[in-house]
């Protein structure tokens, strides 16, 4: 049955599959080379850890991922991610809203989002533009609403997502594995998904063939925010606090996991599962690298190049298909 | 015969392949100075291709160059420049933000050590653009220029690196009539200068006013030379096409009209288009003619709400329409076929099968989530019915021709049932085989009670498959000729230039 239906949504399927493909055998090769370099990284301690350092940035990246394919960019996810676990630690320090901590950073995050979509469906603004303000305006507020501190709750009523297990998969790696899911149905198999596809492919065209252009911005944008409100409160519930300290960096992270998937920067070529091995490569990079005591320093540096070898080697395998 | 010029280039047995087509085939031609070879085919003849190894872009896998008696070897396209072989495409080769004379020595500027001598490129630009008695100064923004202007510029590039050969890639395209005017003349001057110009058309028209020789490439092959004296157009099409085109323009008409299916009153922007009315029955092909720029593009646009309205009422059925953005027209019932098929209408890395279900998808889908089975369906018959040539449903849509692109979008615009159609320039970069089955195509169309709206600006086209011709000039609708005997090209260009007005 689900063969049957994918038949025929190939063009986008085949798409898929070439470009989550295209840098899969990356993967395996980093995965193979720390197996036999070291003998504490295939342990299955080490890949639930792996797999937990990796949720965060997932997420983060499938809603990135919604966004570059219509040929925008979102910075602000960092700053989006820092305010709303701010936002979540300090709802559960009050008693009376306890049934608040969760929902509040969501619609936050959504809100934000929304607010980085408005401006770029509605006011025009370049995304990189929009997005920049956004960032530095709430990391601003990251830091205002605590005061500049670190505010901490050693009963935070949330704090099973960022420590407690579903059998023996953390709920970390739960809800990115669900986020993933969802992000690929909503993709391969809505109106919407395919609309996404098309504004970032030819916005014009789009335009002129009916398609609200401005709502599918909309909604990316604030897809993104959502997921972003999420990242907080993973982070938030791991931490038992939260401080305009966090997320820093966030947003070149999750970028990084989506070039690294195959998804063109121009918008409308691209898949979540490819973003999910590219998050994938980044996190068992981190992981192996320390493992082998590599200073983090040259982790950066090894990382940085380890992004621009994958992406020019997967350049050149699709050359030609396009 | 008379032997004008001397023989100054050719190419002999070039043949070039790519993967899976035979691009060129043991192509031989020769070139003169102080003529003008045009060399036409339908697209996917190889006349690009041959071009873009004249001007070093290809390298051609087998072969001989011969210039000026020796043969040579083109590598890279400065050595065709360096040789004096210039190609003008038809996408310019023009940095908007740098000035004419820095456009003109681009790559190539006058210096002193790594000082540029702005002075002396100046001067030499506006030598060079003198020549071809350009009007414009050297030191504005080439991005501020017209696209016959900029095409000078171009022009003049090639004069000031004493170019011999002069290759156009279908230069007239973007241009209107009296720019096409212009830029003949312009090549006649050149000729006369002992320029090789080896122009590329697909338009008939032209060739007949320029050409010294004629040249067609089909399929890679080459078929054969037309001189001057032997000029005729059935020959031309016959040999580009491989057959005798019968009845090229047939096409059914409805037998019954709708009428009113479509009225418009005072439409306007306040800007391009003035105060048009008129009305379109259903099963009715109405042309609207007019030089480029006369407004046609920009009525069908305030007419889809593609662009603003400043004024005017639009009736469908006699329902009034209130229509905003091109969405509300849908809704009406109002379709649109851009004139620019690959910047405004198709979705090049997707599928032939999404571009063709994208205006019905959000229709056949069951709480947003897409119905593959049905899609698919309308996609199989979508293809058979319009005889679109695909390979698969998959295929993106950017590897297909011109013309099934072309059906792409018409399949995409007949899934919705509109009641108007607005087809703009719909055979533009369309071969001749595939204008022919577009034309039965909107014959089909009209058949189905649709009001067809037919924007062209292929006078030949126009009087072959319109019943009824709107021209239009500087905004406004000026006439309509109603009776088959009036619709000649004669007439309808006589209103569109305005030396005729309506009585």
């Amino acid at each position: 049955m689900l063969n049957k239906n994918n038949n025929i949504h190939n063009g986008s399927l085949s798409r898929s599959l070439v470009n989550s493909l295209g840098i899969l055998p990356v993967l395996v090769v980093i995965v193979i080379l720390f197996s036999v370099t070291t003998n504490t990284f295939l342990t299955s301690n080490n890949i639930v850890n792996i797999l937990r350092q990796a949720s965060i940035n997932i997420v983060l990246a499938v809603g990135m991922t919604l966004v570059i394919l219509t040929g925008g960019i979102d910075l602000s996810v960092g700053s989006i991610l820092a305010t709303t676990a701010v936002i979540g630690v300090m709802t559960s320090l009050i008693p009376s809203l306890q049934w608040l901590t969760i929902p509040l950073p969501l619609i936050a995050g959504l809100l934000i989002g929304l607010v980085n979509g408005a401006l770029v469906a509605y006011v025009g603004l370049p995304p990189f533009i929009a997005t920049l303000g956004t960032m530095t305006t709430f990391r601003g507020v990251s830091y205002l609403l605590p005061d500049g501190t670190t505010i901490i709750n050693n009963d935070l009523n949330f704090a099973w997502i960022g420590n407690n297990y579903l059998g023996p998969i953390p709920w970390l790696v739960v809800f990115a594995f669900i986020i993933v899911l969802l992000a690929w149905f909503l993709l391969k198999k809505t109106v919407l998904g395919v609309r996404i596809y098309a504004v970032g492919g030819n916005s014009q065209a789009a335009r002129l063939t009916g398609i609200n252009v401005g709502s599918v911005l909309l909604f990316v944008y604030a897809a993104s925010g959502f997921l972003c409100g999420l990242g907080g409160v993973m982070t938030a519930s791991r931490l038992y606090s939260a401080s305009g300290l966090l997320g820093n960096g966030y947003e070149l992270d999750a970028i990084a996991a989506v070039i690294l998937g195959g998804t063109s920067v121009v918008g409308g070529i691209g898949s979540v599962g490819g973003t999910l091995i590219g998050a994938l490569i980044m996190a068992v990079l981190n992981n192996g690298l320390t493992l082998m005591n590599v200073s983090f320093f040259w982790q950066m540096v090894i990382r940085g190049i380890v992004i621009i070898l994958a992406v020019t080697i997967d350049k050149f395998r699709t050359k030609g298909s396009t | 015969m008379e032997e004008k010029g001397k023989l100054i280039l050719s190419v002999q047995e070039i043949s070039k392949h790519f993967p899976g087509v035979q691009a060129l085939q043991q192509v031989s031609l020769d070139f003169r100075t102080e003529e003008v070879h045009v060399i036409m085919g339908e697209n996917g003849a190889g006349k690009s291709t041959l071009m873009k190894i004249l001007a070093g872009i290809y390298k051609p896998d087998q072969g001989k160059i011969i210039l000026d008696g020796k043969e040579v070897e083109i590598e890279n396209p400065v050595k065709a420049q360096q040789l004096g072989i210039n190609l003008i495409s038809q996408e310019l080769n023009i940095a908007g933000n740098l000035t004419v004379a820095e456009n003109i020595f681009m790559g190539n500027e006058p210096h002193k050590y790594y000082l540029v001598n702005r002075e002396k490129m100046n001067t030499e630009a506006a030598e060079a653009l003198n020549k071809l008695g350009a009007t414009f100064p050297v030191t504005i923004q080439a991005g501020k220029l017209s696209i016959a202007e900029q095409q000078q510029i171009e022009i003049a590039r090639s004069i000031a690196h004493n170019g011999k050969i002069l290759i156009m890639d279908e230069p007239t395209a973007a241009l209107s009539e009296r720019e096409t005017e212009r830029l003949f003349e312009l090549i006649l001057t050149l000729k006369k200068n002992g320029m090789s110009i080896i122009y590329i058309s697909h338009r008939l028209a032209e060739v007949g006013i320029i050409a010294d020789r004629v040249s067609i490439l089909r399929d890679g092959k080459y078929i054969g030379t037309l001189e001057r004296e032997n000029l005729d157009n059935s020959k031309i099409v016959q040999m580009m096409v491989g057959r005798e085109l019968t009845d090229f323009y047939k096409h059914d008409t409805a037998s019954k009209l709708i009428p009113n299916r479509l009225e418009v009153k005072g439409l306007t922007d306040n800007k391009k288009v003035k105060p048009a009315t008129f009305s379109v029955s259903g099963g009715e092909i109405v042309a609207l003619a007019g030089l480029v720029g006369s407004g046609r593009t920009e009525l069908a646009r305030l007419l889809f709400g593609a662009d603003r309205k400043s004024a005017g009422e639009i009736y469908v059925d006699g329902k009034t329409c209130l229509i905003e953005s091109p969405r509300d027209a849908m809704k009406n019932g109002i379709g649109y076929v851009p004139e620019d098929r690959k910047l405004l209408g198709l979705f090049l890395q997707m599928s032939g099968h999404e571009n063709i279900t994208m205006n019905v998808m959000d229709k056949t889908a069951k709480m947003w989530i897409l119905d593959n089975q049905k899609n698919s369906s309308i996609t199989k018959n979508a293809i058979e019915r319009l005889n679109i040539r695909i390979a698969t449903p998959k295929t993106k849509a950017l590897s297909l021709s011109g013309g099934n692109q072309q059906k792409l979008l018409l399949a995409r615009w007949l899934e919705i049932n509109p009641k108007v159609l607005i087809l703009d320039e719909p055979t533009r970069g369309v071969d001749v085989g595939a204008k022919s089955e577009i034309y039965k195509l909107i014959g089909e169309i009209a058949q189905r009670g649709v009001a067809v709206i037919f924007i062209s600006s292929e006078l030949p086209e126009v009087v072959g498959i319109a019943q009824r011709v709107l021209i239009m000039r500087n905004g406004s609708i000026v006439a309509e000729i109603k009776d088959k005997q009036d619709m000649t090209q004669e007439n309808i260009l006589a209103y569109a230039t305005g030396v005729k007005k309506a009585s």
